[in-house]
């Protein structure tokens, strides 16, 4: 906590101490360098900017006995006792941290018959899970499970707490958050710890372009969202550990001015722009008969099958799965390109993809320019090989 | 009714860059712009007082030139609007951002329907609007795709979840954050824009506030702290594989795998 302070008399260029903060929140006045409200103290002034001419001054802080505050915490997140497995990655992510520090890890679960359910996180290394049951908590709603979390808070003093960056957490978290007048880092994609118990929280700032670290220094609990597949999952445990807490919330707490009238399940829209997973046959393909083989390796990776525009115009393949400028623009988390050349048309809908698989006999096509891994094979021998390699991982899996 | 919707300024372009040498924020210009996600709550604002009668104002938080976006929102048809502006809030995490808010709109008057979008494209934490909600101590629902009409002193709205749409009703006041592409927002009007060149833009300070304690405002008032920025280290990689087709199909299945790119 501090704040800035200009000394005038050392600021020898003025435009150029504006230029360095990246907020425009230095600015001229009357002939003086003035900060505006635009300042998040970022200190590059200070750093980088003419020596002196600004300082940075420590104000007193507001401080919190951390000792007081124990465990790594998970909120489960489910729907109606399925719980989502973004809740076993945060766990073991918060094994991990509570290790270090030597802390507990618990998990809260709050919700209406769950406490079955329950036993299930017994199997991920939780040392206790504390359910809040109760027929107030079928459905999500922010005031009634605002009110369980925060007895589990007053309860049980975590120090840190960490929730999946779902539509139920992403808007759980904040309020509670709040409630609690304390620090919440949204969407981080590492975490570690300190030994004073402080969460190193990164997430990415700026569309992604800067990487912040960010630590809740002198308030508990840390609240943190993680999105899913950000922490790898533990491996499941045969043996059941730990035990199962259960805290009484008085109903009149779970009291809300929202009403839920009635829940709606979601049709899966199919199409290939919300596709997380596309696999694209191209002209390499020799007859229709074998998009058959393209199809089987979209299902068997759980995704869709998309093509290009030649393809789509012979009738192999409805339109609405083309691929390009006279298609659709796609952007799914993987994306294999089969006997694709790449021609610009299509690339221009299909770069912004995260993850870019070609396979192609033509090491010189153009489509590797823009793959993340270029696979030069013949997509007749290397196709059928990785059906049997996802289907065999599957079944190890399951 | 009375309407309120948060609207942010926010940079016009999210390519930062940082200067790996010097450790210096690179920026391109400073064109700024209303936060695109803003747009759908204003346009939802605006349809709730075409149909229902009432008022929209807008409350931005924000260094003196943020007033732009409440001009742009008087030429969309926004009635009146107010900047919470002052040194003292500079540096404000999610959390004296929303006391900075909350003290802000108590001070501008009482409403009904308080309306923000789903998060900001700088920030893109999505949280400003919930913690509002519990500052002012009213009922919220996030992830809003549909406001299905206002019955009484209470709004129908649908909520998007991860598998499922709940149908609610929430009594007023309350604050919704609604979901992009809920509504087409409309282009501001040259004809509005000319009608509200003099309108008024009200300017709260510290010293309009409720809560005169510096302490809980701006960096002072942040639970969280930036440590250090950095730039990412990216994790593109470009890489050719020439191998028999076994190898290239253990090769391709073990980096989905090892990636989590499996559905």
């Amino acid at each position: 906590m501090g704040k800035l302070i200009v000394h005038q008399d050392k600021v020898t260029d003025i435009n150029a101490m504006i230029s360095i903060c990246p907020f425009n929140a230095l600015e001229e006045k009357d002939g003086k360098l003035e900060v505006n409200a635009g300042c998040k103290l970022c200190k590059l002034c200070v750093k980088k900017g003419q020596p002196g001419a600004m300082e940075y001054v420590e104000e007193e802080v507001k401080t919190v006995d951390k000792s007081l505050w124990n465990g790594i915490t998970v909120y489960v997140d489910h729907v109606n006792g399925e719980i989502h497995p973004v809740t076993f990655e945060l766990l073991g992510k918060a094994g991990e941290l509570a290790k270090k520090i030597n802390h507990p890890v618990y998990a809260i679960f709050i919700g209406s018959g769950i406490e079955k359910k329950a036993e299930e996180l017994l199997h991920y290394g939780v040392d206790k899970v504390f359910v809040v049951d109760a027929p107030e908590l079928k459905d999500f709603q922010m005031e009634s499970y605002t009110a369980a979390f925060e007895a589990f808070v007053n309860e049980i003093k975590p120090s840190a707490i960490l929730v999946g960056a779902t539509p139920v957490g992403r808007q759980l978290a904040p309020r509670v958050a709040s409630r609690f007048n304390t620090g919440l880092t949204a969407d981080c994609t590492i975490l570690d710890i300190h030994e004073n118990t402080d969460l190193v929280q990164i997430r990415p700032a700026f569309g992604g372009n800067i990487m912040a670290e960010i630590l809740t220094p002198n308030s508990r609990p840390q609240l943190a969202t993680v999105r899913y597949k950000i922490m790898d999952a533990p491996e499941r445990s045969a043996e059941a550990k730990g035990e199962i807490v259960k805290i009484s919330v008085p109903a009149e707490k779970f009291k809300t001015r929202t009403q839920v009238l009635g829940i709606t399940h979601k049709e899966k829209e199919k199409s290939i722009e919300n596709a997380d997973i596309l696999v694209v046959a191209g002209r390499g393909l020799k007859k229709k008969e074998d998009l058959e083989l393209v199809k089987e390796l979209a299902d068997a990776l759980g995704g869709d099958i998309a093509c290009t525009r030649p393809l789509a115009e012979a009738g192999w393949l409805n339109a609405k799965h083309q691929i390009g400028l006279s298609g659709r623009t796609v952007r799914p988390k993987l994306i294999i390109t089969c006997g694709v050349s790449g021609a610009i048309q299509f690339v221009a809908g299909m770069n912004n993809s995260e993850n870019i698989f070609a396979i192609n006999t033509d090491p010189n096509a153009s489509i590797f320019k823009v793959a993340n891994y270029a696979i030069i094979g013949d997509i007749y021998d290397v196709i059928p090989k990785l059906i049997e390699q996802v289907k065999q991982g599957k079944g190890v899996k399951a | 009714m009375e309407i309120l919707v948060c609207i942010k300024q926010v940079p016009g372009s999210n390519k930062v860059e940082v200067d790996p040498v010097t450790g210096v924020l690179k920026r391109n210009g400073a064109d700024s712009k209303m936060n695109p996600y803003d747009l759908y709550a204003l346009e939802c604002g605006l349809k709730l007082k075409e149909q229902y009668g009432g008022r929209v104002s807008v409350i931005t938080m924000g260094p003196p030139q943020a007033q732009a976006i409440i001009k742009e929102a008087y030429a969309m048809g926004a009635d009146a609007g107010a900047i919470v502006s002052d040194r003292a809030f500079g540096g404000a995490d999610v959390l004296a951002t929303a006391h900075t808010l909350a003290q802000g709109i108590k001070k501008f008057g009482k409403f009904d329907i308080i309306l923000c979008g789903l998060q900001t494209t700088d920030g893109d934490t999505a949280q400003v609007g919930p913690e509002v909600s519990e500052q002012l101590d009213i009922p919220c629902v996030c992830n809003v795709k549909e406001i299905k009409g206002v019955e009484g002193d209470n709004i129908l709205v649908d909520m998007e979840m991860a598998q499922d749409i709940e149908h609610l009703k929430v009594s007023f006041p309350c604050l919704i954050t609604v979901q992009k592409d809920i509504v087409q927002p409309r282009l501001p009007s040259y004809l509005k824009k000319k009608d509200t060149e003099d309108r008024e833009i009200i300017m709260y300070t510290l010293k309009d506030m409720e809560d005169q304690n510096k302490n809980n405002y701006g960096l002072n008032g942040s639970a969280t702290q930036v440590q250090r920025i950095f730039p990412p280290t990216s994790d593109k990689v470009q890489v050719t594989w020439d191998d028999p087709a076994d190898v290239l199909a253990e090769k391709i299945y073990s980096t989905i795998k090892s990636r989590k790119l499996l559905g």
